[in-house]
């Protein structure tokens, strides 16, 4: 067992409409979707048409940059839609549920008996591996990698975030089985809560950490920054909580998992809540189920409101995703609403507005951009919310000029664009962050081949 | 609010996209923008944003340079009834004040910011709102008696040379207001020194002698104010530098909003106190023996360490680097007034120099970064070989 941690930099935005913890156990979802967007610099190729029936573990595309990586199917049915967007890039695979279909059995070795190589084929062949991540770049991991470390992050800070001790409350046996696996790869670092670390306490063969401090601290950039970071050449792997868990289930009983607990959280829902269903699972199947505050239009978003993406209500869910945020939209004017200590309801991070004095009050925000975009002014905020030794604006700057060998060495590699959320978020010109990380690590990705 | 809105709306509609008036759009939005907040919403990126923005920020300023200017407009009539022997009350120094004072605000934001439209408009960007604390600035450190055309002429050469030249706000070198009074102090050098400026019409007046300490003690003459009476500022300087006082209290605003860095205002006074402790040490003239307490108030030098040195984008913008930039404008704050009787008044050279240097600070902060992050790879390398 290791040290504690505590990261001292950063902001906790308290927002109305935490999920309750009451775990809902019913998906009535027909249709599911892949999107491979959810899968950062990695282009499908598809290995289905429309009208092809699969079975739940079928893959469905695989990728141009590794064709050892397959996307598997999350249910059984039939291939109904594969939807495209400009330049005919695939958007969707959305596939009907059909229960007759069934689901491919692996026939899985005893742990003891796989070397690695063999452990990472079964994961391949099963659909798996996309649950793993890497640093750097926030790409999935590739299986000719020696990662020297493989993080699990159950500490969550963000905006609304879900509890995974609770989330897990029956998944406990397939976490245990999935760190298991995951610990033949590499040395696996399970951080948790450093207040309370529930079940994870007495997680074995994982190397716990209690994690203490305010947003981005529950980011597992940071945690690594902190306790393994990621040097030039060196990869770390990332597997969140529910996907330890789903990769444990493999091993159990040789289906593929593809169980994604999802809370519906933010001031537009009524009775937020936790909700078991599929990974791809449709919104409005989610919908049917949330009490809407629609009195305004919405925005759905997967992920949370720092650093999700906004779908819609015929939309799907994410890949990865725990979280599903509602939140109003804020396209409305507030006048005179740029002078100081106004409209305090808003909360800030700036003392030019006097919602520090609120505390924790839980705040309900909108979608506004409350100000406009400006050339950047104001030094010194960005350090405030990235809790990592690395000067997040001029590694701003180098993406910006498109400068590899600058971000390279003002530490590119650490770096995902989510780490950037809060930095969007507090910026006083508006900065778009996570916009320019996220360039500039597909420049990264593209020159180092 | 909502008729307000409408009609704003109505008149905005020829300044849309793909319009009669398209290119003036940034014109229009200026007004509108400063009524209302836009309804924009978040596109990319975080969903939801703080309240903080450039208006409100830049907003914060001026009112932390409101108490400075109040009492500077005070004290020019308290400076010109004093030396005219005239009995007067408070609201008579205040009118005499304002009736010189106003007038340079005025023509400072006419000029400044016609420029700042024609170059918004012709760049096709938004009117930044800059402009609004360096326009206030601008007259705040000039003495009263200049002309108001010199007054246009220094905020036109500061707004075109030291900011619009370099690409507009955010990439300047030099601090644009500081700029436009080096431009008058270079180019009209009898209107900015000497005995005869610092009082309101004391050129037109004889009896008048209104020499700034720093100015008498340079020439060799003794000093006749209080360490309180400097503080507070009742003596002759540029406009609104005199009240330390004030100025403290400004410099709290500023701190307490997170608006200035505390790092640049703490290092310059840092920087400045021990200076002049060491001159006091050394004592080798009448400047030199100045006490190191009274260099901190007397002069531009409390104004401009916190309203001048503390602009974030001529400023050092590392963290470590608003420390070593504040205490190196402290340092050669004092040496050029010890050391250079051509001008007393050090700040606006000492804070135009560090602006110069600011990047090199930065650069070595940085690559102190860099080079702590390289050999931890270099040490990882090692392990794994």
């Amino acid at each position: 067992m290791s040290k504690d941690i505590r990261i001292r930099k950063g902001f906790n935005l308290s927002l109305e409409g935490e999920a309750n913890k009451i775990l809902v156990d019913t998906y009535p979802s027909k249709t599911f979707a892949l999107k491979p967007d959810d899968f950062f610099f990695s282009t499908p190729k598809l290995l289905v048409k429309e009208g092809e029936k699969v079975q739940k573990g079928s893959p469905l595309f695989f990728s141009k940059q590794n064709q050892r990586i397959h996307f598997v199917s999350p249910v059984g049915g039939e291939v109904t839609a594969i939807v495209r967007g400009a330049k005919r890039k695939i958007l969707e695979i959305v596939i009907t549920q059909d229960e007759t279909q069934g689901s491919i059995k692996h026939e899985i070795p005893t742990l003891e008996s796989l070397d690695q190589e063999q452990l990472k084929e079964v994961l391949l062949k099963a659909g798996a591996w996309p649950f793993i991540t890497q640093r750097p770049y926030g790409t999935i991991a590739q299986p000719e990698d020696t990662p020297k470390a493989i993080f699990v992050s159950t500490y969550t800070t963000a905006p609304l975030d879900v509890d995974f001790d609770f989330l897990l409350k029956n998944n406990k046996a397939e976490f245990q089985k999935g760190i298991d696996v995951l610990a033949k790869l590499a040395e696996v670092t399970l951080t948790a809560d450093g207040n309370f670390k529930g079940f994870f306490e007495k997680v074995n063969n994982a190397n716990v950490v209690g994690v203490k401090g305010q947003h981005p601290a529950g980011n597992v950039g940071v945690q690594i920054h902190r306790l393994n970071p990621v040097n030039a050449g060196e990869r770390v792997w990332v597997v969140n909580p529910e996907d330890v868990a789903n990769i444990g289930a493999l091993f159990l009983t040789g289906e593929f998992s593809a169980q994604r607990t999802v809370a519906v959280v933010g001031s537009s829902v009524k009775n937020p809540q936790y909700y078991k269903t599929i990974i791809g699972a449709s919104v409005a199947s989610l919908l049917q189920q949330t009490k809407l505050d629609d009195a305004q239009p919405n925005r759905f978003i997967n992920g949370d409101v720092l650093s999700g993406t906004a779908t819609s209500t015929d939309g799907y869910l994410s890949y990865y995703n725990n979280l599903f945020s509602i939140i109003p939209e804020g396209n409305h004017y507030r006048m005179f609403g740029w002078l100081p200590f106004v409209d305090n309801n808003i909360p800030s991070m700036s003392k030019t507005s006097l919602s520090w004095i609120f505390g924790k009050r839980k705040a309900r925000v909108d979608t506004n951009l409350n100000g406009e975009e400006r050339a950047l002014v104001v030094t010194g905020e960005m350090e405030k919310v990235f809790p990592m030794d690395i000067y997040p604006m001029q590694l701003i700057k180098a993406c910006l000029i498109e400068d590899v060998e600058r971000m390279e060495v003002l530490g590119i590699y650490e770096v995902v664009p989510q780490d950037f959320a809060l930095i969007d978020y507090s910026s006083t010109s508006k900065l778009e962050a996570q916009e320019i990380i996220r360039g500039g690590l597909e420049l990264m990705i593209k020159e180092e081949g | 609010m909502n008729f307000l809105r409408k009609s704003l709306d109505n008149i905005k509609k020829p300044f849309g996209k793909g319009e009669k008036f398209e290119r003036f759009a940034p014109a229009i939005n200026a007004f509108d923008t400063f009524l209302f907040v836009p309804n924009h919403t978040t596109s990319k990126g975080a969903h939801v944003r703080d309240a903080v923005d450039l208006k409100r920020t830049m907003v914060t300023v001026i009112i932390a340079l409101l108490p400075a200017l109040v009492y500077g407009i005070y004290n020019t009539g308290y400076q010109y009834f004093i030396q005219t022997g005239e009995a007067f009350t408070f609201m008579d120094a205040f009118v005499h004040g304002a009736w010189k004072i106003v007038p340079m605000i005025a023509v400072s934001y006419i000029v400044g910011l016609t420029i700042e439209f024609i170059f918004a408009i012709y760049r096709g960007h938004e009117v930044n709102e800059g402009y609004l604390v360096t326009g206030l600035l601008i007259p705040m450190i000039m003495p009263v008696d200049i002309p108001l055309w010199m007054v246009a002429i220094s905020v036109a050469f500061a707004v075109l040379i030291a900011k619009e030249a370099f690409g507009g706000t955010g990439m300047n070198i030099l601090n644009p207001a500081l700029t436009a009074r080096a431009f008058a102090f270079f180019a009209y050098p009898t209107y900015m020194s000497g005995n005869k400026v610092w009082v309101s019409e004391a050129s037109n007046v004889d009896a008048i002698s209104g020499e700034t300490i720093l100015g008498s003690l340079a020439a060799g003459n003794n000093v006749n104010y209080s360490f309180f009476e400097m503080f507070q500022g009742a003596i002759p300087g540029s406009i609104a530098e005199t009240s330390t006082l004030w100025v403290a209290v400004g410099a709290l605003i500023l701190i307490f909003t997170g608006v200035g860095s505390w790092r640049i205002i703490f290092g310059g006074i840092g920087g400045a106190a021990v200076m002049g402790f060491l001159f006091n040490l050394w004592g080798a003239n009448a400047l030199m023996s100045f006490d190191w307490m009274n260099h901190l108030v007397v002069g531009g030098f409390a104004f401009g360490i916190v309203f001048m040195a503390t602009d974030p984008v001529s400023a050092a913008q590392t963290n470590k680097g608003k420390w070593i930039y504040g205490i190196l404008v402290g340092i050669f704050c004092i040496l050029i007034r010890v050391f250079n009787p051509a001008y007393p008044e050090g700040v606006m050279l000492a804070i135009l120099l560090m602006n110069v240097f600011a990047p090199t600070i930065d650069h070595y902060v940085v690559e102190g970064n860099i080079n702590r992050r390289k050999k931890r790879w270099a040490s990882a390398q090692l392990k794994t070989t």
